[in-house]
């Protein structure tokens, strides 16, 4: 998981997703959510899947994001295949080299912003006090330095959001994951959030690969991969909206 | 991380402070009642012992006619007399003190006061037989009893009636028609196990019993000490094979007396005692069980309602093994305070009924020590089923969870 072992070739691909399928049900009943998915993402992407509901966008997300295994296909992640691991390999890769942004933010209620950032460290193994920085550290990254006491339902969405981003970001990840983070955000609050984003992916390089389904949202993003009926029906590279 | 999982359960629990003790109160219940019943059982096996012992040392009983169940009286049981008594002292071996006794109600009366009480015919080795000191005074001197003068010694609760606060040495007192003067108090013994009070008596030589109270040579009751605990047995047998030979009983005949071992009964009635205790812990055990079966109730409800934090815990990376601990630290935490709360209720109570029961209080840190590991032991067993469930949730449904 080295850069020499990413790097060697090149043009290695962070993501590499080759004829993915996923059917659920079996016989007459199988549904088959994805029909063969070609995906390459490289690291430091910044990636927007959008496409209509049961075009298979939500189930290639939960398969990148090694929460759930293909039906057929490869899967390599800095060329590990997915497929082959374990639950608990596939949750320690998670651990090490994801972080997960959702549009109902997640955070454990009753839990204050500080220890919500810490949740994942905390599973890391990172010691108390290192943890407490790094955690300190995001907060402060996504603009909430003097929060950190406050609990979920204190905040705002937005700022329920953006704890959310820093919980993702704070075990500096290879790959952030973000389902429709601004689905429940008004457009000021979107646009907050999209900049935020879009400044990590810039200053640290962290790949983003996120659903959503507003253009304007996705036109933060350096590419946008459409979905329809569980294939992908256009990949786009545009200019980055200033 | 186990510190983190610690303090973790820890907060879970405060934030539902009311529904955590009530989803403990069975354990509480069970770990207090469990902790009560042994103890005050120990408690009441203790006293009865201590009851038997204090009825005297190695003492065998042996009284006229048959005492074994309902059915089995014979005719007017013959009395013994003095001979038997001096049978049984000079050919019965490894005993140590033999007592005639015969007694009789009485009424006794010093001044204004009176008393009904057990009078009682014997000899100076009575108080070594039944292992009673003097409280104050002598016993009956060597001449006293041969020449059946009317003397006698005060059970403690006679003395209280007849003179209160003053001082009954040297005092003549009526004992139904004869004059007697007290020349010793009995030490306090307390109530017997079955309840009589034994300091209601008045002893006195028994040939001045014999002459002047019964008007007849009859023994009633022979006490027996054996010079050790092991001798019972071997004094027993002997002194039946003696009494049935002098009383002249055929071969194939049942005896016509009774010889009672005190051991024996105390070793009875321990025994039953022991099996209560143990049958009232074993129900104790069981409402232990049925707090448990609340513990894995509440945390089935908990997992539910915490299915979406559970999710994100999985998606952003805790392990089953990590998901599953926090649930059963939590259990355990929650069961293990039942414990203890079951603990100190249970060292209050025991402490309340020893003392309304007039028993020992048996401090035993073992059994304790036991229910609480029990208590700690049900929040494992119970923990388990749901805490595997939280572990084996889809992350991907637990996180669309509402």
């Amino acid at each position: 998981m080295s850069d020499a072992r990413t790097g060697g070739a090149g043009a290695q691909a962070l993501i590499r997703m080759r004829a993915i399928t996923k059917v659920y049900g079996a016989g007459q009943a199988a549904m088959h959510a994805l029909r063969g998915i070609d995906l390459a993402i490289h690291s430091g992407e910044f990636v927007a899947v959008m496409g209509p509901s049961g075009s298979g966008k939500s189930t290639c997300m939960n398969i990148l994001g090694c929460l759930d295994t293909p039906s057929g296909g490869s899967y390599r992640f800095q060329e590990i295949e997915v497929p082959s691991l374990t639950r608990r390999q596939r949750a320690l890769l998670r651990r090490h080299r994801f972080g997960f942004v959702f549009q109902g933010y997640n955070l454990l209620p009753r839990t204050t912003a500080l220890e919500n950032v810490e949740l994942p460290l905390m599973y890391r193994g990172t010691p108390l006090r290192e943890r407490r920085e790094l955690a300190l550290g995001a907060l402060a990254d996504v603009g909430l330095s003097g929060w950190e006491q406050h609990r979920p339902g204190e905040l705002s969405g937005g700022q329920q959001q953006r704890v959310a981003i820093a919980r993702a970001i704070v075990t500096a990840p290879a790959v952030l994951l973000a389902d429709e983070p601004t689905g429940n955000l008004d457009s000021i609050r979107s646009h907050e959030v999209m900049e935020l984003l879009r400044g990590f992916n810039r200053r640290s390089g962290v790949t983003i690969v996120m659903v959503t389904h507003e253009a304007d949202m996705a036109a933060y993003a350096g590419r946008v991969v459409q979905f329809a009926d569980g294939l992908v029906a256009s990949d786009v590279r545009q200019a980055e909206n200033a | 991380m186990w510190w983190d999982t610690l303090a973790l359960a820890i907060r879970e629990i405060r934030r539902r402070v009311l529904r955590s003790f009530l989803t403990v109160l069975g354990v509480v219940i069970g770990v207090a009642a469990v902790i009560i019943m042994v103890t005050v059982g120990r408690g009441a096996t203790a006293r009865i012992t201590a009851d038997i012992s204090s009825l005297g040392s190695n003492l065998l009983v042996v009284i006229a006619g048959q005492h074994r169940g309902p059915g089995g009286s014979s005719a007017a049981p013959r009395a013994f007399d003095l001979r038997d008594v001096a049978a049984i002292a000079d050919q019965v071996a490894s005993i140590r003190a033999v007592a005639p006794t015969a007694s009789r109600q009485a009424t006794v009366v010093y001044g204004n006061q009176n008393r009904a009480t057990s009078v009682v015919g014997t000899t100076d080795l009575y108080l070594t037989t039944r292992a009673w000191g003097l409280g104050t005074g002598r016993n009956f001197a060597e001449a006293e009893l041969r020449a059946g003068k009317a003397v006698c010694l005060l059970g403690e609760t006679v003395r209280g009636t007849l003179f209160g606060r003053m001082d009954p040495l040297g005092q003549r007192i009526r004992v139904g028609k004869i004059s007697c003067q007290v020349i010793g108090v009995l030490a306090a013994k307390g109530q017997s196990s079955m309840g009589n009070d034994q300091d209601d008596t008045l002893l006195m030589p028994l040939r001045t019993f014999h002459r002047r109270i019964a008007g007849n040579q009859d023994v009633g009751a022979v006490m027996v000490s054996a010079a050790a605990q092991s001798d019972t047995e071997k004094a027993r047998a002997d002194i039946q094979t003696l009494l049935r030979e002098r009383r002249h009983i055929a071969a194939g005949n049942d005896d016509d007396f009774t010889v009672l071992d005190m051991k024996e009964i105390a070793a009875t009635l321990t025994g039953t005692t022991r099996v209560l205790t143990m049958l009232l812990g074993a129900v104790a055990a069981v409402s232990l069980l049925v707090g448990g079966i609340g513990i894995m109730n509440i945390m089935l409800v908990s997992v539910t309602e915490r299915t979406r934090e559970i999710g994100t815990r999985l998606a952003i990376g805790a392990l089953e093994s990590e998901v599953l601990r926090q649930f059963l630290v939590e259990a355990v935490v929650l069961s293990s305070l039942g414990g203890l709360v079951g603990v100190a209720v249970a060292l209050a109570a025991t402490a309340a009924i020893t003392r309304t029961m007039n028993i020992p209080f048996l401090f035993d840190p073992g059994i304790i020590a036991l229910a609480f590991a029990f208590s700690g032991a049900i929040g494992v067993i119970f923990g388990y089923v749901p805490a595997r469930r939280a572990a084996r949730l889809d992350p991907i449904e637990a996180l669309r969870h509402e």
